[in-house]
């Protein structure tokens, strides 16, 4: 799976408003409403699935980035939207570093396989340094667009 | 040094998701022994890191294969065995 076919080019968020965990996944959910994936009705809803999911466990794996996500009967498509904060946020993150690349993803409930092999793409990235490093440092979606091509286009 | 191998399948519907690969490294992480895990025994990660647990992308019906190397080699493989064959309690 490649990530550029499921981010949403308008959900890219190069420099995040929010300065706290809750904030952030309303801003970026917000993104997604507003780049027409995400209705207004769901906006709500999926906001708070995504903050009681990551209330049972962070998703802050280390590294400072973290991957907030739920799956929903509701949610039809895969959508990521990406978020970036130069203060760091605090997600509780599992070594308690803050993070600054947000990677947040919407999962049909149904497609478990979808989900994870999601996750796969997501991970493959984020597990190395110079991804990470890049990521933190793009400044325009068009950096997070070229870095996210140049990464799938990359063999694993 | 003791080295033990298991082969397990996935069996819970989710698959390894999220929240089954953070039980899987932290019950890995209990032990000292080294501890991977993969698709084929020339094909494994780091089972202690969430991160590249993930990039197994396990599926309900994955098999997968565990290699320990330390002291508590068997113990490991054991529990780690157990809490797949449990379905990560889902």
């Amino acid at each position: 799976m490649k990530l550029m076919d499921i981010v949403v080019k308008d959900a890219i968020i190069p420099e995040l408003v929010a300065t706290n965990r809750d904030g952030v996944i309303t801003e970026m959910v917000d993104a997604l409403v507003n780049s027409g994936c995400v209705t207004e009705e769901q906006r709500e809803e999926f906001t708070k699935a995504i903050i009681r999911r990551e209330n049972k466990g962070s998703t802050g794996f280390g590294h400072g980035v973290a991957v907030p996500h739920v799956k929903h009967a509701n949610i039809k498509t895969m959508y990521i939207a990406i978020g970036n904060s130069a203060d760091g946020v605090d997600f509780k993150a599992l070594d308690r570093e803050p993070v600054y690349s947000i990677v947040l993803l919407l999962s049909p409930e149904d497609q478990p396989e979808n989900h994870l092999d999601a996750m796969e793409a997501i991970f493959s990235s984020l597990s190395q340094d110079t991804f990470r490093r890049f990521l933190r440092q793009a400044n325009s979606p068009a950096d997070v667009l070229t870095l996210l091509t140049e990464t799938d286009n990359a063999v694993r | 040094m003791a080295t033990a191998t298991k082969t397990v399948k996935i069996t819970n519907r989710l698959g390894m998701h999220a929240r089954p690969a953070m039980l899987f490294a932290e019950v890995a992480g209990k032990f000292a022994a080294t501890i991977t895990v993969g698709h084929a025994e020339s094909d494994q990660v780091d089972a202690k890191s969430i991160m590249q647990l993930m990039m197994l992308a396990a599926t309900e019906g994955t098999a997968l294969i565990i290699i320990a190397d330390g002291e508590d080699a068997d113990n490991a493989t054991e529990e780690l065995a157990a809490l797949v064959d449990s379905g990560f309690n889902e």
